[in-house]
């Protein structure tokens, strides 16, 4: 039985989706050992998506077509995402889609096993309100659709039930590496907190440029708040160039629980010791094992079965905890607020107390 | 925008502006006088001068992993240590590209773009075979990574100033080995007319190479000095390709004072829109115009009168 | 120059052969899948003959020929979005009868210049004329002011960049980053299914052959004779009495338009455009596709596009992690050994053997420059 591993390993993107890639292998090489799935052997063909949507698509048709893989662990962008879409509806395949992202989207042959983003935000806006007393915000992002629909959702946020201000809103060309001139913008504006959705390399110039410009994140005037660096990203930044901030997520590689201390020693002895593990590559990690559990549940390796048995799936052994598939292919999830330490790792400092629900047309946030 | 800020505030943002422009621009010099000597000079459209200058950028993460192992002491001064080494890396590349693939294409200016996009294709997975597909991170010494309070208001980066001192200290030193060496001369002649220089007894090859490397050494060095404001990836380098073409051919391609001129004026046009607008339009509206002046004016802004 | 009446029946015999393979054997030999892919390698075809047009019988060399592919793909995505969006199947947007990305960034009605794309005949004029204009204001700023050689090449390059930043930047009226995507039906045809697929294949390959008489006929025109002299040496022509600078704008506005089309038949085969197809990295490899084809060749830039993309493809399947090498040497070999690319090795050494009619020696002409 064969599954299908579709991610960019060349190209920009690369960058980001080995983690999953590694994740995925990890998840399908433990299933085999505990005996496969239904009594088979699970074998993968991974596919190079070359961090072009074309590509991505015409790839997915392969894998659907030539090689009639039971189901697609992959994409990481939205965009690629979108592109593969209609090649799995037309098809019929199963694409577990590991990435945190803007929603706005629920198709019944994708399982987004990574948080949409009300489910993401919102808890984390909450909490900086109420814990630290935030008032305004500065918005900043990676220009494409995730930040800004991201933003939009934290503004509405911010401005409706918050009764907090925005006091800036702006995007920067993805792989932009100069951003002194917003630093002193948000400097003139003095927010409470700086809302950063930085993706890719920029990044990196971002948290240097902001130490180095004299913003002690530690001192928390103003405070940070990101959704878009896990600890793979502090890899390349450098724990101390981004020691203080606080990030929201689902997962962070620290979380204190058994599971979880499983997969993050069965992970470094595959991949390596200095292996780092993020939101996205736990998130990766779980599509093969939901596959399996809905694949045991209807019997049968077919995909409208898979599907038809997913709503309801419960994986109690998520290194994140409890996660359970919503009728509308996502997950319920607990959101969770890390403090970013100099070592590179978050410390947990808040935690929903509820699984979150996803909901990714959220009323009232259009 | 400015209301409810008093006027030493404003001046405060307005002078810390000032200085992310002037960083900005020595960036942009950094970026492009390796390139205004091989392209300048030599017309070599060098596609994979960003990894060149990624090149540099991985030589500095592993000097610093070398000290950081065997000698934490003298950490603080790695980076001048690796600063040489991405010289030498970068130069010896170069020098061995121009002898296996340019030599052979100069009377093709078109075709090394060709030929130099591959090498750009190999250079990256070189990079990501050998480092891993993510990005490195490159701890920088502590006392680089500060600021320097100059009044309550104003703070200015420390590695901003250290990258102006290094643009403003190679710009020094490529303007007395073009225009005051007996090496320069030489550079400028075969430039300027070939088969006489070579009649006239130089070593044109030799000069070519040398060109080339140092061209290519001078990147490295660059690449050295933005893993302080940047990032190290295999494909980081190709973010900076646009922005070096732009700013050289703006110069007017054979001069150097040109590249410095261009340099200048666009990251002052895009540090203040930037400043004014939100960043994306920043950049779109200063391409625009400096494509829009490139129209008007093909020689860029400082054009060497040559006989064709 | 060879002699006329030799020429003709070797572009006879050539186009035989293309046509041959095009419409008998790559439908025979593959299954749906890689013929569709096939499909799209030809997509590109068509800029590569524009390229040769331009570059290797003008000298023009532009680094920005996706964005005319992108033109062409846009204008036909904003007609296929359109129909896909009936007010029907967007009922759960706040503003049903919209693109679903306009929805998604609070746009309320349909910006006016999306609107005439409801139509399918304007849809079908925008795809010539569009690029066609941007092309000629362009051409007409540089070629009058004699911007020429790599000038214009980094010139085109940085336009590229302009053109990905403002796509990607405006996402309400573009789709961002994502492209125009779920695109379904044309005039209610569903583009879709695998027999669809097959269809668009063959009025691909169609528009092909439109494409490549048109060049040959331009190339044996005196016009095209012009056009090559210049090349050689501008000058010498400019001083017979020529106006350059208008033939340079009419053929970089034909090899637009050519990319124009491409772009079209690409959205409509691989059912979405998205900016990553009109950037500098796209742009770079078209020009490749014609440098491996000959960038003399109007038949060799057909076999390039075909041959670097199904190396792409195969290599990376096969050693996903090491085809970046394959590629880069590949370009490397291509300029420094075999500056004429496919079509220079064919001369050189398989048809001497041929000895297809008299065996004139054919003068392979040397790379501009």
């Amino acid at each position: 039985m064969q599954v299908g591993i579709l991610h960019s390993i060349s190209g920009t993107m690369s960058i980001s989706e080995t983690g999953s890639v590694q994740a995925e292998k990890l998840a399908i090489e433990q299933i085999n050992a505990q005996g496969g799935v239904l009594g088979r052997k699970i074998e993968t063909i991974q596919e190079d998506g070359a961090s072009d949507w074309p590509t991505f698509a015409e790839k997915a048709r392969k894998l659907l077509v030539n090689d009639k893989v039971a189901s697609v662990m992959g994409c990481w962008t939205s965009a690629s995402r979108k592109a593969v879409l209609p090649v799995f509806e037309q098809h019929n395949g199963m694409l577990y889609y590991p990435t945190f992202y803007e929603g706005l989207e629920e198709s019944p042959n994708v399982i987004y096993t990574g948080q949409e983003a009300t489910q993401q935000i919102i808890a984390g806006l909450d909490w900086v309100a109420r814990e630290k007393g935030a008032k305004s915000f500065y918005l900043l992002g990676s220009d494409y659709i995730w930040p800004r629909t991201s933003n939009k959702i934290a503004r509405k946020h911010i401005e409706d039930k918050l009764g907090g201000e925005v006091v800036g809103e702006e995007y920067y060309p993805l792989g932009h590496t100069q951003f002194n001139s917003v630093i002193n913008k948000i400097r003139l504006r003095k927010p409470d907190v700086i809302y950063a959705i930085v993706v890719g390399g920029s990044n990196v110039a971002f948290y240097k440029q902001l130490k180095a410009a004299g913003i002690d994140m530690t001192e928390e005037a103003p405070l940070l708040l990101t959704i878009s660096v896990t600890e793979d990203e502090i890899r390349g930044i450098g724990g101390e160039n981004i020691e203080g901030a606080y990030a929201c997520m689902k997962y962070f590689q620290s979380l204190e629980n058994e599971n979880n201390q499983e997969f993050v020693a069965a992970f470094k002895e595959m991949w390596g010791d200095d292996m780092v593990i993020g939101d996205v590559t736990q998130a990766a990690y779980l599509g093969p094992w939901l596959w399996k559990a809905a694949v045991e549940k209807a019997g049968s390796f077919d995909v409208d079965k898979v599907r038809e048995a997913s709503p309801g799936i419960e994986l109690a052994s998520a290194p994140e905890g409890y996660v359970k598939i919503h009728e509308n292919h996502h997950l319920w999830s607990k959101t969770r607020v890390g403090h970013a330490l100099a070592d590179g790792q978050y410390e947990v400092v808040f935690e929903t107390d509820d699984l979150v629900e996803p909901d990714p047309f959220p009323e009232g946030y259009q | 925008m400015f209301s409810g800020y008093s006027l030493p505030e404003l001046g405060a943002i307005f002078a810390m502006q000032g200085f992310a422009g002037l960083i900005l621009f020595s960036v942009f010099v950094l970026m492009a006088l390796g390139l205004a000597i091989i392209f300048g000079q030599m017309g070599v459209i060098n596609m994979a001068h960003g990894e060149f200058m990624i090149l540099g950028a991985y030589v500095t993460y592993l000097v610093s992993n070398a000290f950081a192992a065997y000698m934490p002491a003298l950490f603080g001064a790695y980076f001048f240590v690796a600063m040489v080494l991405a010289f030498c890396a970068s130069g010896f590349l170069g020098m061995a590209v121009e002898w296996a693939i340019i030599r052979h294409l100069y009377k093709r200016p078109l075709d090394t773009l060709l030929a130099t996009w591959g090498l750009s294709l190999i250079l990256q997975q070189a990079f990501r075979s050998l480092f891993g597909a993510r990005e490195v991170g490159v701890t920088i010494p502590e006392w680089m990574m500060g600021s320097l309070p100059v009044t309550d208001l104003i703070e200015i980066p420390i590695n901003g100033i250290f990258v102006m001192v290094l643009a403003l200290g190679i710009s020094a030193a490529v303007y007395v080995m073009m225009y005051k060496s007996g090496w320069g001369r030489q550079v400028r002649a075969v430039t300027q007319n070939r088969v006489m220089a070579g009649a006239v007894g130089i070593d044109t090859e030799r000069t070519d190479r040398m060109t080339f490397g140092i061209g290519c050494g001078v990147a490295g060095v660059a690449g050295a000095a933005f893993t302080m404001i940047g990032s190290t990836g295999p494909t980081s380098g190709q973010a900076y390709i646009v922005d070096t073409f732009l700013v050289v051919v703006f110069g007017g391609a054979a001069s150097l004072l040109g590249t410095i001129a261009s340099a200048f004026s666009i990251s002052q046009a895009q540090s203040i829109l930037e400043f004014f607008l939100s960043g994306s339009m920043a950049k779109v509206i200063t391409l625009l115009v400096v494509v829009g002046i490139l129209m008007l004016r093909p020689q860029g802004l400082f054009a060497m009168k040559l006989r064709k | 120059m060879t002699k006329t009446s030799f020429l003709k029946r070797d572009e006879a015999v050539g186009l035989v052969i293309l046509a041959l393979i095009i419409f008998v054997v790559f439908p025979v030999m593959l299954d749906d899948f890689r013929l569709n892919l096939f499909g799209k390698y030809l997509t590109y075809a068509f800029v590569a003959i524009g390229l040769v047009l331009c570059w290797g019988a003008g000298g023009i060399l532009s680094l920005g020929q996706g964005v005319f592919f992108g033109l062409g793909g846009y204008c036909m995505a904003m007609f296929l979005k359109l129909e896909a969006s009936t007010p029907e199947a967007t009922a759960i947007q706040s503003t049903p009868g919209i693109p679903d990305f306009m929805d998604w960034n609070q746009i309320s009605a349909l910006p006016i210049w999306w609107q005439p794309f409801n139509s399918f005949a304007f849809t079908l004029v925008a795809i010539f004329v569009v690029p066609a204009a941007f092309a000629f204001v362009i051409g007409y700023a540089m070629f009058r002011r004699r911007v020429s050689g790599v000038y214009f090449a980094i010139i085109t390059q940085a336009i590229a960049a302009i053109a990905t930043i403002l796509i990607v930047g405006q996402q309400g009226y573009t789709g961002g980053v994502n492209g125009i995507t779920d695109l379904r039906t044309l005039m209610g045809w569903d583009i879709r299914p695998d027999g669809a697929k097959t269809t668009l294949y063959f009025v691909n390959g169609v528009l092909l052959f439109v494409c490549l008489l048109v060049a040959m006929a331009i190339r044996k025109s005196k016009f095209g004779r012009v056009l090559v002299a210049m090349r050689d040496a501008e000058d010498r022509v400019r001083f017979s009495g020529y106006d350059v600078a208008s033939f340079k704008i009419f053929i970089f506005c034909v090899g637009a338009m050519m990319a124009s089309v491409g772009g079209a038949m690409f959205t409509l085969q691989v059912g979405f455009m998205s900016p990553t197809i009109v950037g500098i990295v796209p742009s770079i490899e078209m020009v490749i596709f014609c440098a491996v084809g000959g960038r003399h060749s109007l038949m060799g830039a057909v076999y390039g596009a075909l041959l670097v993309n199904w190396a792409k493809t195969t290599f990376s399947e096969s050693f996903p992690e090491l085809w970046l090498f394959g590629l880069g040497a590949l370009f490397i070999a291509v300029v420094m050994a075999f500056p004429n690319g496919l079509a220079g090795l064919f001369d050189d050494y398989i048809k001497p053997r041929l000895r297809i009619g008299r065996a004139a020696p054919a003068t392979t002409p040397q790379p501009a420059e």
